[in-house]
């Protein structure tokens, strides 16, 4: 397949980066808005064109626990789902995360809490960032605000995951799941032979040929080593940290006001920024692509010479928190948020920013 | 005769397999889980299957099954590994893929994933050792306790009213359609042990010819859990669990 230029969802575009990006196998259980991942890929047939396997799944447990046996074996395996499927799937993510494990898990997320509502949402950054299963361990977060970052971050994700053998998360919201846009799709990069798997993964279960057994397990009752295992974990996290912030700034050099948003809510912000410069007001955007490692210097350095900043979010003020360490109290952040599944337009952000933030200011 | 004189290699009738390493095996003298293990490293090592092999162990006493038996294994958590084996046999179809699970893990917590699993006609094998019991935890009641058996969580004896009925989940295993072969065994007499080989080696042949699902349930003894001694576990089980869990095919296919 050659490069290709199309008209699409975000989530039909979720599906070819998958086949494209030489996926050895999809594991996933139906849930709105991202159902056409799943329809997708069922009507495109990679199996016979590039072998890779695709399975609807039971439910959101068995589609998280056969990532963990694909990812074991080395594979470049992936499951997406919405929120209550996420929620279902926190165990698994722990497993994979103390068992050092790449995959890509990608969550397009609604409203919740509870089956909430279909509508767009982006409520689980804190599940996602801070870690919604038990255990200190983090996941590679990708926010995508664009279908073609929908497509590039299948192949960005994997990458980085299996550099850091650190699962990443594809983080989008039912918006960028929904919408449809231009889309240049990449060329298919060929799967992984087996010689390449043993290779690239030495501690894979390819069966004991020729080597030693390897084991996957999470499991250490030593308590020492325990504490040596998440030690090691600790030290690919601050690795990741230092080399793998990912963050979009949009006129923060020139702008009196700052705006932080993530994902479709950085698309609204473009918006509200193209029409405070016609009322003679300058914003900045900044926009973080990953949500961890977070870009905490860049909004810090950001933010000095500004005035205020204002956090948009679909949610009740999750990410505020992290652009408040980030400035460590040195400037004012305020929170503009709707709930429930409802977008705001420009005008409302636009009017949030003059009562939260400007006005109060005087 | 001095004993140095008969311990030579000419007279060896019977040895471990060398897949079943050194290691001390944590499992209480008397437990079922230690023999079956033994005979999956027996079984890997004299059909040549042992570079092909890929365990699952569960949650539950056979947690460690990795550490005694040398071939590549993956721990899953409580109650998935069947879903852990179906994406390792889809994405490898030429190795030998089988999960080795309790009666809590397979049929209580991982009912989902022995049914759905099963019901795709995954081509794995499952190793079910069914002792009635939470062994690991400390022998709470599992789904396949008996009624009137008493254990940590059932301290008067397991009541219908209270906790059901005991579930022969490998007869509902044979009902599906995607199970090739069922099969109840026991490993309490030297008979016993040898035809519950000869039933993992079917079962192991099923998931390498990619014919389906195979179940082989080992009706075992949890003499720690049932607080008895090795050889009054043996008879009550033979008593009492054999009745509600007769030894025998349920499906041949
Ligand atoms: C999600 C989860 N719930 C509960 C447990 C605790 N737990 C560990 S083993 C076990 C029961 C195992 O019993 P069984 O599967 O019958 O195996 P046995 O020990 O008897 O061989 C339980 C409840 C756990 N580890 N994970
Ligand atoms: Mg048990």
């Amino acid at each position: 397949m050659k490069e290709e230029v199309r008209l699409m969802k975000g989530n039909e575009a979720l599906a070819h980066a998958m086949i494209r990006y030489g996926a050895d196998g999809y594991f996933g259980y139906p849930i709105t808005p991202q159902s056409e991942v799943l329809e997708t890929l069922e009507a495109e047939m990679p199996w016979e064109s590039t072998g890779m396997v695709v399975v609807q799944a039971e439910s959101e447990l068995a589609s998280i626990n056969m990532v963990y046996g694909g990812a074991a074996c080395g594979k470049a395996v992936v499951t997406s789902s919405s929120s209550p499927g996420i929620s279902l799937m926190q165990e698994g993510i722990s497993y994979l995360a103390a068992s050092e494990l790449p995959a890509l898990i990608v969550n397009v997320m609604r409203g919740g809490p509870g089956l909430g509502t279909i509508h767009p949402s982006q409520a689980d950054y804190f599940q996602a960032v801070k870690g919604g299963g038990h255990g200190d361990y983090r996941l590679i977060t990708l926010a995508p605000s664009s279908v073609q970052e929908m497509c590039d971050f299948v192949g960005l994700a994997w990458d980085l995951s299996f550099k850091y053998r650190t699962v990443a998360m594809i983080l989008a919201d039912g918006i960028v799941g929904q919408m449809m846009e231009k889309v240049v799709l990449p060329p298919q990069r060929p799967r992984r032979t087996d010689e390449e798997i043993r290779k690239q993964c030495p501690w894979a279960l390819t069966g004991a040929k020729g080597r030693k057994p390897n084991v996957i397990s999470s499991l250490e009752l030593d308590t020492a080593q325990m504490e040596r295992n998440n030690e090691r974990f600790q030290r690919t996290y601050r690795e990741i940290e230092k080399n793998e912030v990912r963050v979009e700034m949009l006129d923060v050099d020139d702008c009196d006001y700052l705006l932080v948003a993530f994902g479709s809510m950085a698309r609204i912000c473009q918006k509200v920024m193209e029409n405070a410069r016609e009322e003679g007001l300058k914003l900045g955007l900044i926009r973080p692509i990953t949500l961890w490692p977070f870009p905490y210097e860049q909004i810090k350095n950001a933010a000095k010479k500004a005035k205020g900043i204002l956090v948009v979010e679909l949610d009740a003020g999750q990410m505020i928190e992290d652009v408040k360490l980030a400035v460590e109290c040195k400037v004012d952040v305020e929170h503009y948020g709707r709930l429930g599944g409802i977008v705001p337009n420009p005008d409302e952000v636009l009017d949030a920013l003059k009562e939260k933030v400007i006005n109060k200011k005087k | 005769m001095e004993i140095n004189d008969i311990i030579k290699p000419e007279n060896c009738v019977y040895k471990k397999p060398t897949l079943l390493n050194d290691t001390n095996m944590h499992y209480c003298p008397g437990c079922s889980h230690g023999v079956v293990h033994k005979l999956i490293a027996e079984i890997l090592e004299e059909k040549g299957w042992g570079d092909k092999a890929i365990g699952v162990s569960p949650v539950g006493c056979a947690v460690f099954a990795y550490k005694y038996v040398d071939i590549d294994w993956v721990e899953a958590a409580h109650g998935r590994a069947p879903a852990l084996a179906t994406a390792i046999k889809r994405l490898q179809p030429d190795k030998l893929v089988f999960t080795y699970q309790g009666d809590g893990d397979l049929a209580a917590i991982g009912t989902g994933e022995t049914i759905h699993a099963a019901n795709r006609g995954e081509n794995i094998a499952i190793i079910f050792i069914n002792n009635a019991i939470y062994g690991m935890t400390g022998g709470q009641m599992a789904p396949t306790t008996l009624l009137g058996m008493k254990t940590a969580t059932t301290p008067y004896g397991r009541r219908v009213d209270l906790n059901g009925y005991p579930l022969a989940i490998s007869e509902l295993v044979a009902h599906l359609d995607g199970s090739c072969y069922v099969t109840r065994q026991s490993v309490h007499t030297p008979a016993a042990v040898r035809k519950a080989k000869a039933a993992i080696i079917h079962a192991f042949e099923n998931s390498m010819a990619g014919k389906g699902t195979s179940l082989v349930e080992i009706v075992s003894t949890c003499n720690a859990g049932w607080k008895m001694t090795p050889a009054q576990a043996n008879d009550w089980m033979v008593e009492h669990m054999f009745k509600k869990y007769p030894i025998g095919d349920l499906k041949n296919e």
